[in-house]
């Protein structure tokens, strides 16, 4: 079995309104898995699904091949956008309290709080309330309390909001380290930036329904364009751009550089490859500058959503 | 360990622990003795203040029956003029003075019969000096008849009717008051405990989630045992403050009435004398002996089983509903609209149980209620010293059992739905879609 997750075929009404509408997504082993959509699109209603927080009307959502069952919330640890802890409550018993509602026995959950409270250095918060910290402090604790059972599969809904940049390299670092320790991750968010940091595979939820899902990689391979940007030395910068649009799709391009090159977006012909380009451009001109035009993960997203 | 008792555990301890919760439980029942003995305190002042009144008697037939007292000093006035009387009444700075005036027969000296005096007088003296007077004066009125006084006295008849059930179980009036007691005490006990802990609970759901972890709960956990273990912590600690209220109170009470020797039990001394004197009326056997025997009589082991599944019972039916509307709302301003249905129908118990269960304890109004599973526990625990039927506690309990499944199961639905919806007020329209989610 190579998914460690498979919703299939899941829908959800809250009344009229449909939030999930047969949404099937595959979580691979050991993958970050970038759960995308617009805000309303049913990410969340998703999300709280696999947790069994809310009940599907139909489809199966399945754990490692199982069906999902009540016991399977010691598997998943789940961070949610909307978080916080008691406010009252010390640190150290709130983390003991959470962990034992995970399963965990009480001297094992000791002892991973300790493991953990050093590695992020925030062994002298224990008995301190959660209201005299700070919210990326709480947010600190969050984080270990949702790793702190070792669960097979994470799901982090905007995981870097509230922390500072400093602290938020922290968290993606452990991020990637729980993936290399075997962990899988399902990952919601807005910042595209951060998926193509992370994701190696993600889903676009949209009004309901996935729009698409696949391995990022082969996604930007399906959306691209085969469009380079160049940055040419010429004499005559007029007569050059003439001469490549009666070959090639050109427009003119816009990008940081210290030179001042005639800039532009080439698009392949079906037959030609980019050796082909390279080698037409440099019988013609001094190539500064050749890159090809990969999508990013927000022209994915917006150009998807605006089509559907 | 399990979920709920792990649930219940942190319930219990935040609430046990916290400072509030703590000065609360110490305080109250110091401030609530504190102010019964100051009240104690100064009604025993007052009380032995001595009045003097004077007497000024011109028909010359009553003077004899004002004998002083600890606390009453009567002076008999001669040879003196009204206005001179009131005039050294005044300027001696005595309570009041008594007029009787002359008259040729006992029937124009009763008209004759006025009290004069600075400010108005006290009502319990001015009953106690009416009815010395009603008795010389029927005395006297007899005696012009030509009744022998003596011979009508010895020949009064004194009766108190002994009451006992077909089945053979005595009673008395005293029983019936003792019955009242116990019933209403019940009854008021947990209406409080309702009020109180039912807010307690609502403002726990509501800190949930305003502190947002409840996504984090119950990604855990059921909402169904969250709810049902912060209803049952939050009793707990109830029942732990109600414990220590009642110990400390005990203590406190006791210290307080050695120290300052004040007799807590005779602190309302105008009411007590009423009391007495209806006591007296009734024949004065009908004292101690007769107040443990209608305890003794009360049916024990039936109250303490009922009253333990009445109040679980009723207590569980309406904290549950105080969840499903801390689940529903943001913040406490917006619980208002949904208290008003809690609350009406637990205060009607409470009137139902003063009104109809005093006037008649087995009467259609108040059979009635003590089934309707909302006024039942409160209805119920008062009806039951008066002797209830078997099987109508029995299907009473049961439809309260049955009801409180249901509101445990309705609130359970809201509870899952409401804690997971922010910023948005709900209509009842809306609560009721939720039922379908």
């Amino acid at each position: 079995m190579n998914n460690l997750l498979v919703t299939d075929s899941v829908s959800k009404n809250f009344g009229k309104f449909t939030a999930l509408n047969n949404v099937s997504i595959e979580v691979p082993k050991g993958s970050i898995f970038g759960l995308l959509g617009p805000n309303g699109a049913g990410k969340t209603t998703l999300i709280r699904v696999i947790n069994q927080i809310t009940m599907p009307d139909s489809g199966k959502v399945l754990l490692e091949g199982q069906p999902l069952k009540a016991h399977h919330v010691k598997d998943i640890g789940y961070l949610p956008e909307e978080r916080g802890l008691y406010k009252s409550m010390r640190v150290g018993e709130q983390a003991l309290y959470l962990a034992q509602l995970k399963g965990m026995s009480k001297s094992e959950a000791k002892k991973r709080l300790k493991y953990w409270f050093e590695k992020l250095e925030i062994g002298d918060w224990w008995n301190k309330k959660i209201q005299e910290l700070s919210k990326g402090m709480a947010q600190k604790i969050q984080f270990v309390v949702t790793v702190l059972h070792q669960p097979k599969l994470l799901i982090f809904d905007e995981p870097f909001s509230g922390f500072d940049p400093i602290n938020a390299n922290l968290i993606k670092d452990e991020i990637l380290q729980l993936r290399d320790e075997g962990a899988t991750v399902i990952f919601s968010t807005h910042r595209m930036e951060s998926v193509e940091e992370l994701c190696d595979h993600i889903a676009l939820i949209h009004q309901s329904n996935k729009i698409l899902d696949g391995k990022l990689q082969d996604i930007k391979r399906q959306f691209k364009t085969n469009t380079f940007e160049v940055g040419l030395v010429t004499n005559n910068e007029l007569d050059l751009t003439n001469f490549l649009k009666e070959k090639f799709e050109v427009s003119k391009a816009d990008y940081k550089s210290l030179n001042n090159d005639l800039k532009l977006n080439i698009k392949l012909n079906d037959t030609d490859t980019s050796n082909d380009l390279l080698r037409f451009l440099t019988a013609h001109a001094e190539v500064n500058h050749f890159n090809e035009l990969v999508p990013t993960a927000n022209d994915i997203f917006i150009q998807t959503v605006k089509n559907s | 360990m399990n979920h709920l008792s792990l649930i219940i555990k942190r319930e219990y301890l935040t609430k046990v622990k916290n400072k509030s919760f703590i000065i609360m439980t110490v305080l109250s029942p110091i401030i609530i003795i504190a102010l019964i003995a100051v009240v104690g305190y100064l009604s025993q002042l007052n009380n032995n203040k001595q009045r003097t009144i004077s007497i000024l008697d011109e028909s010359g037939l009553v003077e004899s029956i004002f004998k002083s007292t600890e606390n009453t000093n009567y002076v008999i006035l001669n040879e003196i003029s009204l206005n001179d009387a009131k005039k050294q009444v005044e300027k001696k700075e005595q309570y009041g003075l008594l007029h009787i005036s002359k008259g040729k027969t006992v029937d124009q000296v009763l008209e004759g019969i006025k009290f004069y005096s600075k400010d108005t007088p006290s009502i319990t003296l001015m009953e106690g000096l009416e009815s010395k007077l009603e008795r010389k004066f029927t005395d006297l009125k007899l005696q012009e008849q030509g009744v022998d006084i003596e011979k009508l006295k010895s020949s009064e008849a004194k009766i108190s009717i002994a009451q006992e059930s077909f089945l053979g179980e005595k009673t008395s009036k005293i029983d019936n008051v003792v019955k009242l007691i116990f019933g209403g005490l019940a009854g008021y006990m947990l209406f409080m405990f309702i009020i109180i802990y039912g807010n307690m609970i609502m403002r726990s759901v509501i800190e949930e989630k305003t502190s947002r972890i409840i996504e984090v709960i119950i990604s855990s956990v059921k909402p169904v045992q969250l709810m049902l273990g912060k209803i049952i912590g939050t009793s707990l600690a109830g029942i732990t403050q109600f414990i220590i209220w009642i110990i400390l109170g005990g203590v406190l009470m006791t210290v307080i009435s050695a120290i300052f020797g004040i007799n807590m039990t005779e602190m309302q001394a105008p009411q007590q004398e009423l009391m007495q004197q209806a006591m007296e009326s009734q024949g004065a056997d009908m004292k101690i002996q007769s107040l443990m025997s209608a305890i003794y009589h009360l049916p024990l082991t039936n109250l303490v089983i009922m009253f333990l599944l009445f109040f679980i019972g009723g207590y569980l039916l309406y904290s549950s509903l105080y969840a499903a509307i801390g689940a529903a709302v943001d913040n406490e301003t917006d619980t208002q609209q949904f208290m008003l249905p809690i609350l009406m129908p637990l205060i009607l118990a409470v009137y139902v149980g003063i009104f109809t269960v005093i006037e008649d304890p087995h009467g259609t109004v108040s059979t009635v209620f003590s089934f309707i599973p909302f006024t039942s526990p409160v209805v119920m625990l008062m009806r039951i010293p008066f002797g209830v039927p078997i099987w109508q506690q029995v299907v009473s309990v049961l439809l309260l059992i049955a009801t409180f499944m249901f509101t445990v199961w309705f609130a359970a639905k809201i509870y899952r739905v409401g804690i997971l919806m922010y910023g948005k007020k709900p209509s009842y329209k809306e609560l009721y879609k939720w039922l379908k989610y």
